[in-house]
């Protein structure tokens, strides 16, 4: 049966290209200026129509016997029978599967890096409870391997975010994952930040441990709301944030009565609050490390207290015991496939954590690692949770299951638009497997990233090695693959 | 462990959950009325302890004479035998007694139909804790490490002494295919830990076989060992002089304690193995001269640049456990590490088994995952098999009993979905002991409560079984 995808009939939406590279032209509001902005260039690629594959499109389809041409660094068209202008290299994908770049919303490469060095530990501000001036990309050491063996994994775009140490841990950044000797060169234009928030055990370990606040889960919430308030008042005071005239000053005001130190008036820019008002706004989307099923609930209504929206929930081992009130809400469960049990707030971890937050209607289920070594299977943590929720009488078909690879946490990084399916006009981030993704025996063979052939399992000139790894000669031949 | 210690591990005390609900009975994981009744009996069961299981009338499992016909595998024997297509296995006293086609049930004996699918010998779970920990950061539910801060330096520490057979993390591991374990002892505040020893997850409370005594070597090691890797090999010079009694008890030097001699005295006379954990290839060099040297028994545990060696440690004979998923540069001991390593290893000869870094023992499941990428990246599909049953048995001394499918050996046995080593796969059905496992642990009992609701009943999940 020849299918096409409904938008697909061969249209190229040069428009979209042009919207779906710059970011809006209006001026940004000013809690999310951004002074250390995006170099990203796509590398250079060729048109490419990849043929007579199994293709998961994210969209929750399954195409067979399916091509997917690419140009200009874009997804052109998905179907059977495309034909092959001049130019375009045609990749013969007979018994490959294909789908959409891997996504991962959790990650902390590049700010906890390998080798795991004393001198690398930079993910956790562990200095006040509240951190929300501190931004993850300026941790970022670009040269982690570990960035490299999660492209090889399929991984084509992720977000880097703190550690869990703190109440706020601070601003997260959404990375292409390119090679780049900068940070701001994989910087993903246009994609908004995340605020990493934590409840539970490690923000009360850490500060009680120092004898500060917060020492209990009730410390916690009172620090989360003394923040919020605080961002809250910010955010009047600075006129909800939009870009506005200065307002006049008269002679009879002091110039000095503004330096706010303590960051709770207008006036001052206070980097603290900055990012929680654009939280608070919607401009900064909220991630929180979770566990408990309770906590969540309590997150629940936190964010209702003070008007912001939470994207994700990220680990919710517990997210099962809600997973409606998740769905209801509209806010993603970021989980594993089988973590559990490292500590108290993990003892009720169930392998089929993903398939029970999956089941409601508009739910937004998400595989994501928090590991270096998880993110370079996303695709074998999926098929963990599709063969347990087998086992327990629900079956998940395979074009499902890659949308919690792909265009789920597309949607919980604000990025939907742009990539995490194969559609005509979005980002070509296209991953080529060596058969159906979900098995311990699942190798990615080519990954594009914005049309580019980024990684290929069978050509060593697109095997990219960190400068970390040059000159070791203890190091594989070939590299770590 | 820094960035776990945040990223997601806790640390800090708290006392521990108890296992130990009622079950009720497994949903039969097909349909035939063979089946049935062995897995219904089964599915009546407290965790941890099957001795005192009520079971039905029916219950083929009660009492130690176990017998089943498994009819019509594909039968892995991981043994001599390899592969055999449409075969049978029978199991009486719970010992497998025969293994062919066409073999007839005794009366009485339940017949359980395969209809062709992979049959193995029970899985070897890794290099664990299970048993030894309930939850990682809650220091009261931890016993596999000692901490003395006077002559911290005890290998006569038995970490097998503290094993807790109604552990949750047995019946978790166990629904995944896991039948046995090496139970480690962990390092304190020395890089020689102490010993543990092979347990079988059937809820039995005492280790099979030898003991194996556990070492650290190289960066990690040498942080509890004089600051340097040279201070390692000096220690333990020491140690295997006082063991071999070329120092005097009463000196003032002395390492070790008289019971710590007697202990290391065995392992020298080849008494049991030393596990040692070990990564760099130069660290790896010297284990494998000291260890001709002092004519002692060793296997390497993870041994990320292994294959740097890979056929001196072949004509030395010594096992390795690796770790299949590490590929990165995590320290400066590991700059050579390769998703490769096992298959350049095995491609030399060695004998390939696997252990994890990270979770291996809440998450000793993940163990054949770690195999099935082994075979990804160039191991043939039989060594990873191999690696997760008969070579690890053989290597801790009890391969007369587990690790093959032949008659004699003790009948801990999995009956899978499919390809085992490929995630997509799960246990369909664990015999221990010819035992038909209950398919339950506590993380069923919650999936289960979450998965039906309390029904109609409109009471909170609490009233839910």
């Amino acid at each position: 049966m020849r299918q096409l995808l409904p938008a697909a009939a061969g249209l190229v939406l040069a428009g979209a290209i042009a919207c779906a590279i710059a970011p809006a032209a209006q001026a940004a509001p000013r809690f999310t200026d951004d002074p250390y902005p995006s170099t990203y260039r796509p590398l250079p690629s060729e048109p490419v129509l990849l043929r007579n594959a199994t293709v998961l499109t994210g969209t929750g389809q399954r195409l067979d016997a399916a091509d997917v041409l690419m140009r200009d660094g874009r997804i052109v068209q998905v179907g059977q029978g495309l034909p092959a202008e001049a130019g375009t290299r045609v990749v013969d994908a007979t018994g490959k599967w294909i789908t959409p770049g891997i996504i991962d919303v959790h990650s902390h490469l590049g700010v906890y890096p390998s080798p795991g060095m004393k001198a690398h530990e930079d993910g956790n501000e562990m200095t006040a409870p509240v951190t929300a001036n501190v931004w993850a990309e300026h941790s970022i050491w670009p040269q982690d391997p570990g960035f490299l063996t999660a492209l090889a994994g399929g991984v084509t775009t992720l977000q880097v975010l703190p550690g869990s140490a703190n109440l706020v841990g601070g601003r997260g950044v959404t990375l292409r994952n390119v090679p780049a000797t900068t940070y701001q060169a994989m910087k993903f234009p246009g994609a908004p930040w995340g605020l990493k928030m934590a409840c539970g055990e490690n923000p009360k370990r850490v500060y009680g441990g120092k004898g500060v606040a917060p020492s209990t889960r009730m410390g916690n919430v009172a620090g989360y709301r003394a923040a919020f308030i605080d961002a809250s008042e910010y955010l009047r005071k600075n006129g909800g944030g939009q870009p506005q005239e200065k307002p006049k000053r008269h002679w009879w005001q002091s110039s000095s009565g503004d330096n706010d130190s303590s960051g709770d008036a207008g006036g001052k820019r206070d980097l603290k609050l900055d990012t929680l008002a654009g939280a608070i706004n919607g401009d900064i989307r909220v991630h929180i490390h979770c566990y408990r099923a309770d906590e969540m609930a309590t997150m629940i209504d936190l964010a209702q207290e003070f008007g912001f929206r939470i994207a994700a929930f990220h680990h919710g081992v517990e997210a099962y015991k809600i997973a409606d009130r998740l769905a209801a809400e509209n806010i993603c469960g970021a989980l594993w496939a089988d973590w559990w049990g490292f500590k108290m707030e993990a003892f009720d971890g169930i392998q089929e954590n993903i398939a029970l937050v999956d089941r409601p209607k508009n739910s937004c289920a998400i595989v994501h690692s928090d590991s270096e070594e998880g993110i370079q299977r996303l695709n074998q943590e999926a098929a963990k949770a599709i063969a347990n929720a087998r086992r327990a009488g629900i079956e998940i078909p395979p074009e499902h299951a890659i949308t919690w690879l792909t265009s789920h946490p597309a949607r919980a990084l604000g990025i939907e638009e742009r990539t995490g399916s194969l559609e005509p006009g979005k980002l070509a981030d296209v991953v080529v497997w060596n058969r159906s993704p979900f098995s311990s025996y699942a190798l990615a063979e080519q990954v594009y990233i914005d049309g580019a052939r980024v990684y290929d399992r069978n050509d060593p000139a697109r095997q990219p090695r960190s400068d970390f790894m040059l000159g070791q000669p203890a190091a594989a031949p070939g590299g770590v693959l | 462990m820094s960035r776990s210690a945040i990223t997601r591990h806790g640390t800090r005390p708290v006392p521990s959950l108890q296992a130990g609900r009622r079950g009720r009975p497994a949903r039969p994981p097909h349909a035939g009325h063979r089946v049935r009744a062995g897995l219904l009996a089964a599915g009546l069961f407290t965790a941890g302890l099957f001795a005192a299981t009520t079971v039905g009338a029916q219950d083929p499992g009660s009492g130690p004479g176990q017998a089943v016909l498994i009819r019509n595998a594909t039968v892995h024997t991981a043994g001599a035998q390899g592969t055999l297509h449409g075969a049978d296995v029978l199991v009486q006293g719970g010992v497998i007694r025969a293994v062919g086609t066409g073999l007839a049930a005794p009366a009485g004996v339940p017949v359980v139909e395969a209809d062709g699918r992979p049959l193995t010998p029970a899985f070897f779970g890794g290099i664990t804790d299970i048993g030894l920990e309930e939850v990682s950061a809650e220091a009261p539910t931890v016993d596999s490490t000692l901490k003395l801060e006077e002559q911290p330096v005890r290998p006569e520490f038995d970490v097998t002494l503290a094993y807790n057979p109604a552990s949750v993390l047995i019946p978790v591991a166990r629904v995944e295919g896991i039948g046995f374990t090496l139970l480690a002892a962990g390092n304190g505040e020395a890089f020689v830990a102490g010993q543990g020893g092979v347990m079988r997850l059937d809820g039995s409370p005492d280790p099979l076989g030898p003991r194996a005594l556990f070492v650290r070597l190289g960066a990690d090691g040498a942080e509890l060992g004089g600051k340097s890797r040279a201070a390692q090999w000096m220690l333990l010079d020491q140690m295997v002089a006082e063991a071999r009694g070329r120092v005097p008890a009463d000196s003032p030097h002395a390492l070790l304690t008289p019971a710590g001699r007697a202990t290391l005295a065995r392992y020298l006379g080849g008494q049991g193995r030393i596990v040692v954990k070990v990564d760099r290839a130069a660290d790896i060099r010297q284990l494998l001269r000291w260890a001709a040297r002092e004519h002692v028994r060793i296997a390497i545990a993870g041994g990320a640049e292994a294959w740097q060696l890979a056929p001196q440690i072949a004509q030395a004979g010594v096992p390795v456990f690796v770790d299949a998923l590490a590929d990165l540069p995590a320290n400066f001991d590991q700059i050579g590490a390769t998703l490769r390593n096992a298959a350049l290893l095995q491609q030399a000869g060695v004998e390939v088994s696997f252990s994890q870094a990270g979770d291996a023992s809440h998450n000793a499941r993940k163990v054949r995952q770690l195999a099935g990428n082994a075979v990804a990246n160039g191991l043939p599909w039989e060594a990873g098999l191999a690696g997760l049953t008969r070579v690890p048995a053989q290597a801790l001394g009890v391969g007369d009993r587990l690790g093959t499918i032949a008659p004699g050996r003790t009948a801990d046995l999995v009956l899978w979905t499919g390809d085992p080593l490929d995630v997509i796969n799960t246990a369909q059905q664990v015999w221990l002991g010819g035992r038909a496992m209950p398919m339950r642990s506590r993380q069923t009992e919650l999936r289960d409560r979450y998965l039906h609701g309390s029904g109609e009943s409109g009471l909170p999940p609490a009233y839910s079984r």
